[in-house]
């Protein structure tokens, strides 16, 4: 009996581990730059769950780096910092978009062209992981579609 | 006349001569939705290199209402979400827009090449020009007009960010400093505005 509630617990643990069902992600779409230039990320992320999440970590087989990154012009500066962690608020939502989080992908490892899909997985502080399709979108675009 | 009709009288006449004042002005004073700041900054007036590679100065963009903004291409969110909003301004502004020019002044003169402006400035819009200069060149315009960048620390791989003054800084076909708008001034308001100055006769 024991040991079935160890295993199950070890079953419950592993499958956090691997579930991708926790957060959604929609209307994901990059911004693509001339060049070897960064593009940022844009989506919006939901939790239907009771629980809060965070997302801590982001990696693109398509580029040697991403980071999450929040713009802000407070104080008429326009600056980006790096942040640790996104929380994703129970039954609710953080949007990704212009002038405020996003995620930033540098040096692609391929040419990258509007109209492109590069997947973006993101590290949840359950444990978990999300890969997410994001569409390449023009420098000027307004958004997901224009 | 007794005293009180000739003080009626002479009100009168001094509304008249305030009156024809007014209408003697070369034109009415426009309504301005952004800041107003004519007066209180200096004319557009620079030396420096466009994204040709061509060594340009303020006086070049004589006749042509200037919107001027500091940046840099490695900037992957805040300059391309403001350059964007200027392509749709210029878009929604229509026939009037061709006596208008971006400048995107870079703020790293160490990554931004006149070939990666030129690049840069095209992906968002064909009346897009982009300045490069030494950093004396770039720091002197930045102080002219109150604007301020700091290169932040290396992140260890090379790159790094910068901070820079988001302000959106119109001058008229005169080169005269008009309008400051911040990046989320409404796109109605920037057109409405730029519709105005550009209406305007610039000195031949």
């Amino acid at each position: 009996m024991m040991v079935r509630t160890i295993a199950a617990a070890l079953l419950l643990a592993a499958g956090a581990a691997h579930a991708t069902d926790t957060v959604r992600a929609s209307g994901a779409w990059i911004r693509v730059l001339p060049g070897n230039l960064p593009a940022g990320g844009y989506a919006t992320f939901e939790n239907p769950g009771d629980g809060k999440v965070s997302i801590t970590d982001a990696t693109s087989a398509d580029y040697g780096e991403a980071m999450i990154h929040r713009s802000s012009t407070e104080t008429g500066m326009g600056r980006m910092e790096m942040v640790d962690e996104v929380p994703v608020p129970a039954r609710g939502e953080v949007a990704f978009s212009p002038g405020g989080y996003h995620v930033m992908l540098m040096n692609p490892k391929h040419p990258v062209k509007p109209g492109d899909t590069v997947v973006v997985t993101f590290t949840l502080s359950d444990g978990s992981t999300l890969a997410v399709p994001f569409l390449a979108r023009p420098a000027n675009a307004k958004g997901l579609a224009d | 006349m007794t005293p009180s009709t000739r003080r009626v009288f002479l009100a009168l006449i001094a509304l008249l001569a305030l009156v024809s004042l007014s209408a003697c002005q070369r034109e009415p004073q426009p309504e301005w939705r952004l800041n107003d700041v004519s007066g209180h900054l200096p004319d557009l007036d620079f030396r420096l290199t466009d994204d040709n590679g061509k060594p340009v100065t303020g006086a070049d963009f004589k006749g042509k209402v200037t919107v001027m903004y500091f940046g840099y291409t490695h900037c992957p969110d805040v300059c391309p979400l403001t350059l964007t909003q200027l392509h749709v301004v210029l878009d929604r502004l229509g026939a009037p827009a061709e006596k208008v020019r971006i400048l995107f002044v870079s703020v790293d003169p160490a990554r931004d090449t006149p070939a990666v402006m030129h690049a840069y400035v095209n992906a968002f819009d064909k009346r897009a020009v982009g300045l490069v200069g030494s950093d004396r060149d770039v720091e002197a315009l930045a102080k002219r007009y109150r604007s301020a960048f700091t290169r932040e620390p290396d992140r260890g791989d090379g790159n790094y960010e910068v901070s820079h003054s988001s302000a959106i800084y119109i001058f008229d076909g005169d080169g005269k400093a008009r309008l400051l708008a911040t990046p989320s001034a409404s796109q109605d308001d920037i057109v409405h505005d730029l519709h105005l100055l550009t209406s305007m006769e610039s000195t031949p």
